[in-house]
């Protein structure tokens, strides 16, 4: 494929992204506007995602991408073959050996190192926006660190349902500056932001806004001392297929007679997972 | 005209991405001393600082150049490779030279408490880059780091601006360490 420039973006729109991504770095948390390119699929696909990746991406890397924890659905078997064809980069479904994770709402089980990349894909990034429609407003509320109105909603949670009622987009505090969106993470995933080895870069595109997690940044998930912050999931199911007690289950509906059954949404973890079963079997 | 325009990258898509990498390792890594290579850089420029300019500046982004990196050939360089207009410290996006070319950093665009992106990033060129020195604490450090700071005391009042404040790359022939707003600086 000569036909593309390297990473399919132009050079020019890369200097950009790579200028907002250093600045995003440099001030954790708060959301960089970025001149955001019409990428070849359509918004909500990870435009934001697959712009911060061809920005970074450089030929020895090995890319991985995952849909809501899966190596193998479109979204994430396209954006693959778009990199693997733009910019000729291995691919992988492992996570150890991947150095660039392009993600959409989730983090991968296995814990991530030092020098590994994840790319987040976020839809809404202002973490105010629907306590407060006005970009206006919510720029001055993040200037002024003017965060009560978030905290009268988690009130407002307890009040009426007797608990933080959000299990997913679970606004987080960063090195005790910032109030972020990390994006619609299952609040599960919340406790792998903090002090993570990897670097954590978040790009939404339809939105034009960059925003980054350096590695080791301290990352509190929002609550209050009575009701503190609590990752969930599936209560006291596990994995159908490996049987694992510690990853984030889907449910997934076997027919229509209310058969059903719970298997990790990180696919490679539990493939390794079986893998291994299956060795120490034989 | 006197001397000889030296080349920019031979494939600018593969070895910017290459620099833009260490540059991002060293930004996301405060104090790390990373390499950045390749390039026969205009003197007194260093091949580390003409790396990152190839790599992050262009038409859109003012340049300042300070001090003796205000010479013909460096601007020449810029004007044929960059087309980066060259400007006064108070408009720049980034700015070059040695630390005391460069003068006081609150000269420098420090972005406002709505946009703190919009402030300057300075490339300043040193001597050597030491893993010694003042004790970097924060965002994308371990437990702490060292680096040898030309100005410990002015680059704490540039952290205790955050967010606002300007971001520093500090580099040294094909050596290049980062220095964000977000880093905490103790003493040596």
């Amino acid at each position: 494929m000569t036909a593309y420039n390297f990473a399919y973006l132009d050079e020019a729109t890369k200097r950009m992204l790579r200028r907002a991504i250093l600045k995003a770095v440099a001030i954790p948390g708060y959301q960089v506007p970025f001149s955001s390119r019409e990428m070849p699929m359509p918004y909500g696909w990870g435009t934001g995602g697959v712009q911060l990746t061809a920005a970074c991406l450089v030929p020895e890397d090995t890319l991985k991408v995952i849909d809501q924890g899966a190596d193998d659905t479109t979204n994430a078997v396209s954006i693959r073959k778009f990199f693997a064809r733009v910019a000729q980069v291995a691919t992988t479904e492992a996570t150890g050996a991947a150095s660039i994770i392009q993600t959409r709402h989730r983090i991968p089980e296995a814990p991530l190192q030092e020098g590994q990349i994840l790319v987040f894909q976020v839809p809404i990034p202002e973490p105010l926006r629907f306590l407060e429609p006005r970009e206006t407003e919510t720029r001055t509320m993040h200037a002024l660190e003017d965060y009560g109105l978030m905290q009268v909603r988690l009130y407002e949670d307890i009040a009426r349902h007797g608990e933080i009622a959000r299990a997913y987009a679970y606004p987080v505090r960063v090195e005790g500056r910032y109030i972020m969106d990390p994006s619609p993470i299952p609040k599960f995933d919340n406790p792998k932001l903090d002090n993570c080895p990897a670097l954590q870069l978040f790009g939404a595109g339809r939105e034009c806004r960059i925003y980054a997690l350096p590695p080791y940044t301290r990352v509190e998930s929002l609550d209050f001392e009575d009701y503190p912050f609590t990752p969930s999931k599936a209560a006291g199911q596990c994995c159908a297929l490996c049987g694992a007690m510690d990853s984030y289950l889907d449910e997934v509906i076997t027919d229509d007679a209310g058969g059903r059954m719970f298997v990790c949404s990180d696919t490679d973890y539990c493939a390794t997972r079986v893998a291994v079963q299956a060795e120490d079997a034989a | 005209m006197t001397a000889q325009l030296t080349p920019g990258f031979a494939n600018p898509p593969i070895e910017a991405a290459h620099a833009f990498r260490q540059v991002l390792e060293a930004m996301a890594h405060p104090g790390r001393i990373m390499g950045l290579a390749g390039i026969a850089a205009p003197a007194p420029c260093s091949a580390a600082a003409a790396c990152v300019l190839l790599t992050l500046v262009d038409g859109t982004t003012p340049l300042h150049l300070a001090g003796a990196h205000d010479c013909a050939p460096v601007r020449d360089w810029v004007r044929f490779h960059l087309g980066a207009p060259l400007v006064g410290p108070q408009e720049a996006a980034f700015a070059l030279g040695t630390w005391d070319a460069l003068g006081p950093l609150a000269i420098y665009p420090q972005g406002s408490a709505e946009y703190p992106d919009r402030s300057a990033t300075l490339i300043v060129e040193c001597v050597a880059l030491q893993a010694s020195g003042a004790r970097l604490t924060g965002p994308g450090i371990k437990d702490a780091a060292w680096l040898n700071l030309p100005d410990p005391a002015a680059l704490r009042t540039n952290a205790a601006l955050f967010p606002r404040g300007v971001d520093i790359m500090f580099t040294s022939g094909a050596q290049i360490a980062a220095l964000p707003r977000s880093t905490q600086i103790g003493d040596a």
